[in-house]
């Protein structure tokens, strides 16, 4: 930055760019706690399992406590604090009790616990304690896969072009987009396919696709249409509101371009097959 | 359906608004064309991430380090400005903003009023306002100028006219003006060019607005591309300027960073065509310049956003427009969707503060918070965050303390149980669990419409088996739990 602009302001001057510090990542633990996340529970369950399998590959122990639901995040959006503390506050017992590292196949749950909670339970100091220490230990799959378990994948599959979609908060909070962009690359046969306007939201935004209904299925429509015509024979990603909105969309527009949760797509590629999906 | 109808006449509600503006294909052309050429200017502007980090940072600190001691700084820049033979006047509605311009206006018994571009004055509506009591106020920004010769609002808070292409512009003026049809935009702009330097010439007071009214100094800086802010503000005897209260920072040093984050947010440039920095009328021994100059402080609303420690950093704003530029709902449903003077995710949680929530209860709600305001707004505000926190105060009930201007216009007594509902969910796990069997074991059943949900999506069918049910399953045969 020029000089001009450090001297600019007299009790600013040098002022570093306020970026989140780079994440330092632990060893790989041997066992972590899987937060499947609402959405993959009832409608995307294959990919659960399939991060389950990626994660045992790896060595790693996966536990599955039954008591969990969901991260609080359709409320806490929706302006409904007090529910959403609830719930959250649930959660947070549940995870404390097994005190493991926790992984999550949703960047935008992800980054509720790892960023919303701390807004959630500002007004409690002991419990905001627990939650930086979730925030702290919470990773987004792909995150977990490359940096904590630096994942070596073979790719079996046959050659394929695809399109990735990141969630906007999964991006913006959590850089899922990088490292999902890494997961890819090393899948020798695989092409990642730029689509027009990636970066932008797919429309979904939890309760703002059924409150904003024009508006959402406009933007839903708008990336269908990118992501079709693209090239890419599908689209892969890792949140699980996005693939709920873009199948939803796909699949009333008659189309048969489907997306598929990134878990799913990996382990089918580094095994010719995905095991979730014939369970 | 087209925006060229009056924005008073479209329909009441934001979603109706949107609704028409989505099928207009040529004014979601416009403005996708037109936000992306934007967008691309903006990150060429900023090539260096760390740079634009830094400075980005440093207009947060300048613009939070002045509202931090606002009450200071307006004491201080009206007594320099005072000092410097600028009559200051201070206004907390609209109504008396205009009773203070009309006054001035009436004074020197004047009759024509050109205006450079300025948002304030669109916020009081002051050209409605004057024109009722006989006074022609004509607009001297060329988009502004479009604008107003079609009887509508400006679209865009730097680009009033970016809902029209040159055609539809060319077709207005021959409509208007009488002018050949052309689409050189460089003739269009000589056309309008033509008809308003005579006004200048003729107007009895110009009116203009201020990007950062500076209090060491008492000098008000307003940044244009077309020299028509300069002549409204120099040729008329007399100069109005209008501005909100939150547009003070404590000296010209502070302006420069400021600037530099304005021009390159809003149209990627390096610095303004014009950059006008005005500290006082005309003095005895100079040849031009106005007689009289007025700067009128507008709160409107401000103060209660200023009171909110979380809400203050909505006054942050330096009206670049980046975050409408990048917003993926403003592009596709355009400026008039909004129906209020700002629109787009700076419009969303500033409107609130002066019309009230109640007045505006779909604006919280249209976004899907996607992040790209917050990600590229240049004083660092956190829309997204606080446009939850409008959707908190907007679903409030009324025994509940209010804390935004007419909150709680969304309470539902109905919403609320649904969500008390969601919440016994999602804390009762047997109850969760029972949830997910019925659901997966009775998909068959689930419904074929699902609200709002299915006007886009096939319905939504439960998977045969939960994930709960499915690693249950496989974490047994596996002794996946840790012992």
């Amino acid at each position: 930055m020029s000089q001009l602009f450090y001297d600019a302001a007299p009790n600013a001057t040098r002022v570093a760019p306020e970026r989140e510090p780079e994440r330092v990542y632990p060893d790989k633990p041997e066992a972590v706690t899987l937060f499947g996340t609402c959405v993959v529970d009832l409608f995307f369950p294959e990919a659960g399992l399939d991060a389950i399998h990626l994660l045992e590959r790896e060595g790693v122990r996966v536990h599955f406590p039954q008591e969990q639901s969901c991260c609080g995040q359709p409320a806490w959006t929706s302006g409904y604090r007090d529910e959403a503390k609830a719930v959250a506050r649930a959660q947070l017992d549940i995870l404390d009790r097994a005190g493991l590292p926790v992984v999550v196949p949703s960047g935008s749950c992800a980054g509720m616990f790892r960023h919303h909670y701390r807004a959630l339970f500002a007004d409690e100091p002991d419990t905001l304690r627990r939650v930086e220490a979730l925030a702290e230990r919470t990773f987004e799959l792909t995150e977990f896969l490359l940096k904590v378990c630096k994942v070596q994948l073979a790719d079996r599959g046959a050659p394929s072009k695809i399109a990735l979609h990141t969630s906007c908060s999964a991006r913006r909070e959590m850089n899922t987009h990088l490292h999902a962009r890494e997961l890819l690359q090393q899948l020798e046969r695989v092409e990642r396919i730029d689509h027009d306007h990636e970066s932008e939201c797919c429309g979904f935004g939890g309760t703002f696709s059924v409150r904003m209904p024009e508006v959402s299925g406009a933007m839903v429509k708008d990336k269908t249409r990118s992501l079709m015509d693209s090239g890419a024979v599908e689209m892969v990603t890792a949140d699980g509101g996005c693939l709920m909105n873009i199948n939803g969309s796909l699949e009333k527009q008659k189309e048969s371009f489907r997306g598929r949760h990134l878990a799913s797509f990996l382990w089918e590629r580094i095994n010719g097959t995905s095991e979730g999906e014939a369970a | 359906m087209s925006q060229r109808i009056p924005v008073t006449e479209l329909p009441s509600d934001f979603r109706g608004r949107a609704e028409g503006a989505l099928a207009d294909g040529q004014l979601r052309n416009n403005f996708r064309v037109a936000m992306d050429s934007l967008m691309s200017k903006r990150a060429n502007a900023f090539p260096d991430a760390d740079e634009r980090e830094g400075l980005r940072e440093l207009g947060n600190r300048i613009k939070a380090g002045a509202l931090s001691r606002l009450p200071d700084l307006l004491e201080q820049l009206e007594q320099k400005l005072t000092e410097n033979g600028v009559k200051v006047h201070w206004a907390e509605t609209i109504e008396e903003a205009n009773t203070l311009v009309h006054d001035i206006i009436e004074a020197r018994k004047g009759n024509q009023v050109v205006k450079g571009k300025s948002m304030v004055s669109e916020e009081m509506e002051m050209n409605d306002y004057l024109a009722e009591r006989g006074i022609e106020c004509l607009e001297s920004d060329m988009g502004e100028y479009i604008v107003q010769l079609d009887n509508e609002k400006p679209s865009h808070i730097i680009m009033p006219a970016i809902h029209k292409n040159a055609r539809q512009v060319s077709k207005l003026f021959h409509d208007k003006l009488g002018e050949p049809e052309t689409e050189d935009v460089n003739q269009l702009i000589q056309i309008g060019r033509r008809t308003l330097r005579q006004k200048f010439m003729e107007a009895d007071v110009g009116v203009s607005g201020v990007n950062f009214a500076i209090a060491e100094t008492g000098t008000l800086l307003l940044v244009e591309n077309e020299g028509n802010g300069r002549m409204s503000t120099t040729v008329p005897p007399v100069h109005i300027a209008v501005t909100g209260i939150e547009k003070v920072v404590p000296n010209l040093r502070d302006v420069v960073p400021l600037v530099s984050l304005l021009t390159r947010s809003a149209l990627g440039q390096p610095i303004t065509t014009y950059v006008n920095l005005i500290s006082g009328p005309r003095k005895p021994d100079e040849l031009d310049g106005p007689e009289e100059v007025h700067l009128v402080l507008l709160d409107n609303g401000r103060s209660g956003a200023f009171a909110d420690a979380q809400m203050r950093q909505t006054l942050n704003c330096i009206r670049c427009g980046a975050c409408m530029n990048h917003c993926p709902v403003y592009t596709r449903v355009g400026g008039h969707t909004y129906g209020e003077v700002y629109p787009g995710p700076i419009g969303k949680i500033i409107t609130p503060h002066m019309a009230g929530l109640d007045n505006v209860p779909d604006h919280p709600s249209a976004s899907s918070l996607c992040g790209a305001c917050g990600e590229v707004c240049p004083v660092k505000i956190p829309i997204p965050e606080l446009l939850q926190r409008l959707r908190q105060e907007n679903v409030k009930a009324p025994e509940q303390p209010q804390q935004v201007k007419g909150g709680g216009a969304k309470f539902s007594r109905r919403e609320r149980w649904i969500w008390r509902g969601w919440q016994m969910l999602n804390t009762r796990p047997v109850l969760y669990r029972s949830f997910l069997w019925a659901a997966t074991r009775f998909r068959a059943l689930s419904p074929k419409k699902a609200g709002p949900w299915t006007e886009n999506h096939s319905a939504p069918v439960p998977a045969r088996r939960s994930l709960h049910d499915l690693a249950a399953q496989h974490l047994d045969q596996n002794g996946g739990r840790p012992s």
